[in-house]
């Protein structure tokens, strides 16, 4: 196999690692909703910190993409 | 003879195309925006310690953020105005971020958290200037900065605790036997702050940069119908700000954690 299709499949590969991160940023949003349905005087008090499990999350899914850049450009 | 033409076809189809891909790198290059390039050439005893675009805008986004503060609070009133909103502002989010996170003992490490959410968000936010330079897009620039973080935080637990600080790896509660597996565990995961820390920080900045680029470069190469990825680029480069600032609160937020960490021990 070359080496450019080897780049190029290894880079779609480390790319599937992100669906794990956009579960959890998923839930992040779906928990913060269903706490406010469940008790809405709690909204300013969650809503700081929802961005920080955010930013978390996404880390993940940049460092697999960080990996899938890193196959194809090194 | 048939098989042999087609895989003439073939190499020469994708000759053509890494031609072609070679051409298209050479015009449209979405990762040439973060090349450090010596703009004051500067050699001591064998060490390059140029003064690169990077330097610069680092240079810059201190200055930018000295200046926001101190003009903010020029004529400080009682009830502030619009430039004095700004530096309140600034000020109140990491001050509420230490209150809540380290208490009240976090408030002599103030001063340097205030810098380093100021350096980091003024370095991502001047980022978005067409044509600037992102100096927290390189590795080496975040790690430093995650490096130093991590290495004050150690040495400020291990200062007020001793070797006490060592319970740290090992939570209180837990059966003996549990040990042998929750502290290889507890001590990876402290080792990891660093380096998660950093490429959170470099991931989401190099990422969004280079998105950005290529988004152009789709506008550019669409021609007319490059209205699409415009339109795209406008959604895109707010996330970015967003992104941007985000990045800086939860890079601040998280060194209170680890403070918070080093200074009560769980």
């Amino acid at each position: 196999m070359e080496a450019d299709a080897a780049k190029l499949i290894g880079a779609g590969l480390a790319a599937i690692g992100m669906i794990g991160a956009g579960i959890g940023v998923g839930n992040v949003w779906s928990s913060y909703i269903s706490a406010i349905a469940r008790n809405p005087a709690s909204k300013e008090e969650i809503g700081a910190n929802i961005w920080i499990g955010f930013a978390v999350t996404e880390a993940i899914a940049l460092f697999a993409l960080i990996v899938a850049l890193i196959a194809l450009f090194a | 003879m048939a098989s042999t033409g087609h895989t003439d076809a073939a190499h020469a189809a994708a000759a053509h195309g890494a031609e072609a891909a070679a051409h298209a790198d050479k015009v449209i290059d979405p990762l040439h925006q973060f090349h450090i390039y010596s703009i004051l050439d500067i050699q001591i005893a064998g060490f390059d310690i140029s003064f690169t675009n990077s330097s610069l805008w680092m240079v810059i986004a201190a200055v930018v953020g000295y200046f926001i503060m101190t003009f903010g609070m020029r004529k400080a009133e009682l009830v502030p105005g619009r430039m004095q909103n700004v530096s309140e502002m600034l000020y109140g989010i990491v001050a509420g971020m230490i209150r809540d996170n380290v208490g009240d003992e976090g408030k002599k490490y103030f001063p340097i958290v205030f810098t380093l959410f100021l350096f980091v968000l003024f370095g991502n936010v001047l980022g978005m200037i067409p044509g600037s330079f992102t100096f927290t897009s390189h590795l080496i620039v975040t790690f430093a900065m995650a490096s130093v973080i991590f290495i004050v935080v150690t040495v400020i637990g291990i200062a007020r605790h001793g070797t006490h600080f060592l319970r740290l790896f090992f939570p209180e509660g837990a059966p003996a036997w549990t040990a042998v597996i929750l502290v290889p565990i507890e001590l990876v995961s402290y080792l990891s702050r660093p380096i998660s820390l950093s490429v959170r920080l470099f991931a989401n900045m190099m990422v969004g940069h280079t998105l950005l680029k290529v988004l152009g470069g789709f506008a550019i190469l669409m021609g007319a119908a490059g209205v699409l990825p415009i339109a795209l680029l406008v959604g895109i480069t707010a996330l970015e700000f967003l992104v941007a600032a985000l990045q800086a609160y939860v890079f601040t937020i998280l060194t209170c954690i680890y403070l918070h960490d080093a200074i009560h021990l769980h």
